[in-house]
């Protein structure tokens, strides 16, 4: 276990059987749950990335979500092309676009990237208005994608779907592990933790941020390819910027610049408005306290989760693992960046302390 | 050293989540009203066959439905009262004897008219809840994401709430049912009143830019003469700033304005022509109509610029139309019926067309389960509505066949005053293709049953 490749594939395979498991275990809504989880984690993941390790904020990721989202819905329609190949072209055509708003965003900070970023998840769903010929106005496009042959006629979509998506999550979890240990990674920590240090020491300040932006970009397109498969459609509706401020608040909720906060914000962002719509609906409420109650929720634990855990869900996991005196595995980075692994926990009181990936 | 980037991030990444969450708030709905089925009686009919759970969300004492709301969000003003007037019109009936015995369930979810949403939400009425049937799922956009999901399961998809004629494929998605009048037969008879009232003025059209005002707009086509028509402008529903389109109909001179609008859009447009001095005549779709919802709109967005308007008094020569009986018609038995069912399950809410549409939405689902038998399957119920349902509180009669799925198939044309609509002239009723004669409906709508429930 010294090798941190063969660790992180080990836990890509347990996080795999994992699934495997759940998806036949539990219902099919279920496995549209766990599809739609794994869908999140793919975009939370590029975004936590983005914010967390490189330091740049985007408000704009559902944006790129749409991207892929209509790209490869037009592919399906028009190009009977295999499926991987239809996902790989969604995230490309996102990253490309990815790479464009990098080079603008590259010279902005704090606010200003965030006005431009926020400008992007606001403005570009409407080109489905534009050309309504093409990317079907208000309406969208249905999306035909179906099961496989050799699973048989009875097997049920949704699993099916979980499985992709949970694949593809896990493969996307994979590569920004490792990107997160290499030498690109590493930039992205010098770039955000001090620009005129990495500068000094070498590294390309801009092309480092339009590079974080791609890879933020190129997850969200195929996490957007992905929503339009298993939701059979793609319309301006899906990726209003509430979309791309949910995909910020499952980062900062899981732990932002933490892969596995990835995975913890995604869980939180799909189930506690179901689990709360189900309590609401439970009790006897009026319409109108029931319907916003999701709404609330969401809200507290927002708020409970800063408050408490100020790293976020991922940095609460560390600390109780360390309670029990488990020290959480030591990621082997540690060697190049020594601080970079927050001591979940005593952030306040040690104000020093950098965020690093899990 | 310094503090990280990413923990300076967080601030300002906190703050826009706060804001984010606070508009989200603002935006929820702004109706109240009681929810769910209540229990009643359960008195039990007397008819033969035992009752058995024959089909996914029925069994011997229940019949589980669902459906898919805006209850928050933007499309929640107005149109989150439907799904709880539904909600009153099925506990009146569980209060008295229920469907052959059974209770009506009804499930419905808040999608906040987001499409991604609505796929999640359906899919958990359909693969986890199991109910019987998805009933009125409100939302062209909306809808359109489960229509496909719906009929691969088999699930009868009925009387979706709104006016796209997309439902009505029978082939392709033969268990979904429109209900509501279509925008193009609805364009056809606006503009029919159009050509005939105001022949030689200039027309001006103002729409939704989407399958609802562009449907509108092709059946006002059909109609009105293109030399008449001397400026198009469209809206997209999340810009509010329509001082320029309503510019350039006022610099066309178009002297009466079709708008295929929403509540809001319609509020918006009227105090934009007021701004700029301009009266036309406004002639507008039966869904952006709804006089107590505009008065109260027209109030509301007056008051935010500072000024104070009589609602009633603006929406005073309103012109539009309506498939179901007038409110303001107390003589009406239907309008009395739905008025009771409100004041003793849905007070809360003010008894205007949005719960006028859930009642009668409700009631003519009821009318189908009785017509689908004792112990209905899932096709039992497509089936039923196939072989074509009573009116019943519609104004014209409905379309259905195993050919077509659309709903009601006809209106009346109204006038708005005093904030009351009152109809002008004679039913018509039309089809959706450019030739279709419209004609006048003349047989007498029948009364609403005495025990206000309908008989198989």
């Amino acid at each position: 276990m010294r090798s941190p490749l063969l660790r992180i594939l080990l836990a890509a395979l347990l996080g795999a059987v994992i699934v495997v498991i759940l998806s036949i275990k539990l219902n099919t809504f279920r496995d549209y749950q766990i599809a739609e989880i794994a869908i999140y984690v793919t975009a939370i993941a590029g975004l936590t990335v983005l914010t967390g390790l490189s330091g740049q904020i985007s408000l704009g990721n559902g944006a790129f979500m749409a991207i892929g989202g209509y790209t490869a819905a037009l592919l399906l329609a028009h190009l009977s092309w295999p499926f991987i190949v239809v996902l790989l072209i969604a995230g490309l055509a996102a990253a490309a676009t990815g790479a464009i708003v990098g080079v603008a965003a590259a010279r902005l900070h704090g606010p200003y990237l965030a006005g431009v970023t926020l400008m992007l998840g606001v403005a570009l769903p409407f080109l489905a208005y534009v050309y309504p010929a093409t990317l079907g106005g208000d309406q969208g496009l249905n999306v035909v994608y179906s099961t496989p042959a050799f699973l048989g006629a009875n097997f049920p979509p949704t699993r099916w779907q979980a499985w992709i998506s949970s694949a593809v999550a896990l493969v996307v979890l994979v590569l920004l592990a490792n990107l997160g240990r290499s030498r690109v990674g590493r930039n992205w920590r010098a770039v955000r933790d001090d620009e005129v240090a990495a500068a000094l020491a070498g590294v390309n300040v801009g092309r480092s941020r339009v590079l974080a932006f791609v890879v933020s970009a190129a997850c969200a397109g195929l996490a957007g390819a992905l929503l339009a498969i298993i939701t059979a459609l793609v319309a301006p509706g899906a990726f209003t910027i509430t979309l791309s401020i949910a995909l910020l608040t499952g980062a900062v909720i899981g732990g932002l610049g933490t892969l596995f906060g990835a995975i913890w914000g995604s869980l939180v962002i799909v189930l506690v408005p179901v689990y709360a719509t189900d309590v609401a609906t439970s009790h006897g409420l009026s319409t109108t306290v029931a319907s916003n109650i999701p709404v609330a929720a969401y809200g507290v634990v927002l708020i409970l989760v800063m408050l408490i855990f100020p790293q976020g869900i991922q940095g609460g996991v560390l600390w109780v693992l360390r309670l029990f005196g488990i020290s959480a595995a030591r990621p082997s980075r540690t060697a190049s960046t020594p601080d970079a692994m927050p001591s979940a926990g005593e952030t306040p009181a040690r104000p020093h302390e950098k965020e690093g990936t899990q | 050293m310094n503090r990280s980037r990413s923990q300076r991030l967080r601030v300002p990444a906190i703050a826009v989540l706060a804001t984010a969450a606070l508009a989200l708030a603002a935006c929820s709905s702004s109706s109240s009203s009681s929810s769910g089925s209540t229990t009643g009686s359960g008195a039990s009919s007397t008819a033969n066959a035992a009752l058995t759970a024959s089909a996914p969300g029925i069994t011997a004492t229940t019949i589980t439905i669902g459906s898919h709301q805006p209850l928050t969000g933007p499309a929640a003003p107005g149109y989150s009262e439907i799904a709880p007037a539904s909600a009153a019109y099925f506990a009146y009936v569980n209060a008295n004897g229920g469907v052959n015995g059974r209770k009506i369930v009804y499930k419905y979810l808040d999608d906040a008219y987001n499409p991604t949403t609505t796929a999640s939400v359906v899919r958990q009425l359909v693969l986890q809840d199991n109910v019987y049937a998805i009933f009125n799922g409100l939302g062209t956009p909306t809808h359109l994401a489960v229509e496909s999901f719906l009929n691969a399961q088999k699930v009868p998809d009925v009387f979706v709430a709104s006016g796209c004629d997309c439902w009505n494929e029978p082939t392709t998605a033969p268990e979904t049912f429109g209900w509501q009048l279509d925008y193009i037969t609805e364009g056809k008879i606006l503009g029919q009143y159009i050509a005939k009232h105001f022949a030689g003025k200039k027309i001006g059209y103002f729409y939704q830019d989407d399958e609802f005002g562009m449907d509108g707009v092709k059946g006002l086509d059909y109609e009105i003469p293109k030399s008449m028509v001397v400026a198009r402008q469209t809206y997209v529903p999340t810009n509010v700033n329509i001082g320029p389109a309503v510019a350039a109909l006022h610099a066309a001179g178009a002297q009466v304005i079709v708008s295929f609008s929403i509540p809001a859009f319609t509020a918006l447009l009227k105090l934009n022509t007021l701004k700029l001095g301009y009266s036309p005549t406004l002639v507008v779709s039966d869904v952006g109509s709804d006089p107590i919802t505009l008065s109260g709109l027209l109030e509301a967005f007056a008051k935010q610029g500072g000024a104070t308007v009589n609602g009633n008094q603006l929406t005073a020569g309103i012109i539009t139309d309506g498939y179901l009986p007038t409110l303001g018609d107390a003589s009406n038995s239907w309008i009395a019926l739905f008025k009771k069912v409100h004041d003793q399950y849905d007070a809360k809410a003010p008894f205007d067309g949005n719960v006028l549409y859930g009642e009668a939405v409700a009631y003519t689902f009821v009318q189908a389960m009785l017509k689908a038998g004792r112990n209905p399957t899932r096709a039992d119920l497509v089936n039923a509505i196939n072989a074509g349902l009573p009116q019943g509180p519609m104004v014209a009669p409905f379309a259905y066949s195993s050919t077509n799925h659309l709903g009601v198939t006809g209106a009346y044309i109204g006038v708005i005053n005093n904030g009351v609509l009152t109809q002008e002239g004679s039913v018509l009723t039309t089809d959706t293709t450019a030739s279709g004669a419209i004609t006048t409906v003349t047989a007498t709508q029948q009364p609403a049953p005495t025990s206000g429930i309908p008989s198989p």
